[in-house]
């Protein structure tokens, strides 16, 4: 049998393309990436909810703020050159930058919202850090390694919401109330909100939620339809801090 | 062979002059001593066996370590088949309540420095503290 060079040209052809063809498709159409784990085990994607209505009502309240911090060991700063923040307080405009609401948000001008790291889906600190001491867990936390962390802060420089801090100062003499079962951090490391990792592990919901008397804060799973945080979006119009930034926050705001 | 004197001397002078560092310490009496840590005097079982840990007690953190902060794997089963929590402060410090007379005392004989307590926490020395 004899073949010719353009019968073989064409052969060859189309074995590259049956070899690489079904991954270059797959990454294409951005399939291939399970939802659930290979286990067959649901993962959820953890979720938060801030009903400002509620949270505005207690003028002043600060409750979820002492809580992540107790839980924490998160020293309380004085300077802002120095501060180290998990949750903290912003005023509306500047945590909800985007214009031309005209009046439409004229009830929160003015007003102090809580804030916190959104736990992105497209997370832009993650992309950015040389050494993955932070990276996107699969229910969806952006976890940080302290162990690993540099300190270069290419990650807070990423972070569109100013949700990292870093430790110039040795934390631990500067935390009130040391607790032991949480380490404290070091000098030269970045840390942020880690959606209460440890105590989702023993089944518990994070300090910030259980803390507040209002409760203003709710959390869980945004892949469950009938979770309560699902049910509250349902409700009521929400909204999400710099949504045209494409980082996906999985904190949501109810107006 | 007239200078015999001169040889047996200076030799006598250089063994004298190198092994004088064992000759102090015998006199200080620190010779060969070892670092001597405190086991807890609740006589329980550790995670591993003894001479496992001793060998190998840092490659058993780091990886403790690793599954807990990056695997969300927080539990460890021993080889006694007993279940435990990857845990420095709670299951470690547990146990070897005193951090200064277990761990401190043969990291310091050895000269290793430990970056672990920069950032976990003893409860012991932090009741001492009163914080």
């Amino acid at each position: 049998m004899s073949v010719d060079r353009r019968a073989f040209l064409g052969a060859a052809g189309l074995c590259a393309l049956a070899v690489t063809g079904t991954r270059s498709l797959e990454a294409l159409a951005g399939t291939g990436r399970p939802e659930t784990a290979p286990q067959g085990r649901r993962v959820p994607r953890w979720g938060m909810v801030v009903d400002l209505r509620r949270c505005l009502q207690a003028d002043g309240c600060t409750d979820c703020i002492a809580a992540c911090e107790r839980a924490h060991n998160v020293p309380r700063l004085p300077s802002r050159a120095h501060e180290v923040k998990w949750i903290w307080r912003e005023p509306y405009e500047r945590a909800f930058a985007q214009r031309g609401s005209g009046y439409a948000d004229e009830a929160l001008r003015g007003k102090l919202v809580p804030v916190l790291c959104n736990h992105c889906d497209n997370p832009p600190c993650v992309r950015v850090c040389p050494v993955k001491a932070t990276w996107k867990r699969e229910d969806g936390i952006v976890m940080m390694d302290w162990h690993r962390c540099i300190g270069c802060r290419y990650c807070m420089a990423a972070c569109p919401y100013g949700a990292r801090s870093f430790n110039w100062l040795d934390p631990r003499p500067r935390v009130k109330e040391v607790n032991p079962d949480f380490p404290t951090r070091t000098r030269g490391v970045v840390e942020k909100c880690n959606f209460c990792e440890e105590r989702l592990a023993q089944g518990r919901g994070p300090a910030c939620v259980e803390a507040c008397r209002e409760r203003a804060l709710a959390f869980g799973d945004l892949r469950d339809p009938g979770s309560q945080v699902r049910e509250q979006l349902r409700s009521r119009h929400a909204m999400r801090r710099k949504p045209e930034l494409g980082t996906e926050p999985s904190v949501y705001y109810r107006a | 062979m007239r200078d015999r004197g001169l040889l047996v001397g200076g030799l006598a002078l250089f063994v004298a002059v190198v092994t004088f560092p064992v000759w102090y310490n015998v006199a200080a009496g620190t010779t060969a001593r070892g670092p001597e840590p405190v086991r807890p005097a609740a006589a329980g079982r550790c995670v591993a066996p003894t001479e496992y840990m001793r060998a190998s007690h840092m490659s058993l953190l780091m990886a403790w370590r690793d599954d807990v902060v990056r695997g969300q794997e927080r539990n460890f089963v021993g080889p006694d088949g007993k279940t435990y929590a990857k845990s420095l402060t709670r299951t470690c410090l547990g146990c070897h309540t005193n951090k200064a007379e277990f761990c401190d005392r043969c990291h310091a004989s050895a000269a290793v420095t430990l970056t672990c307590w920069e950032c976990h926490i003893d409860p012991a020395s932090l009741r001492r503290a009163g914080r």
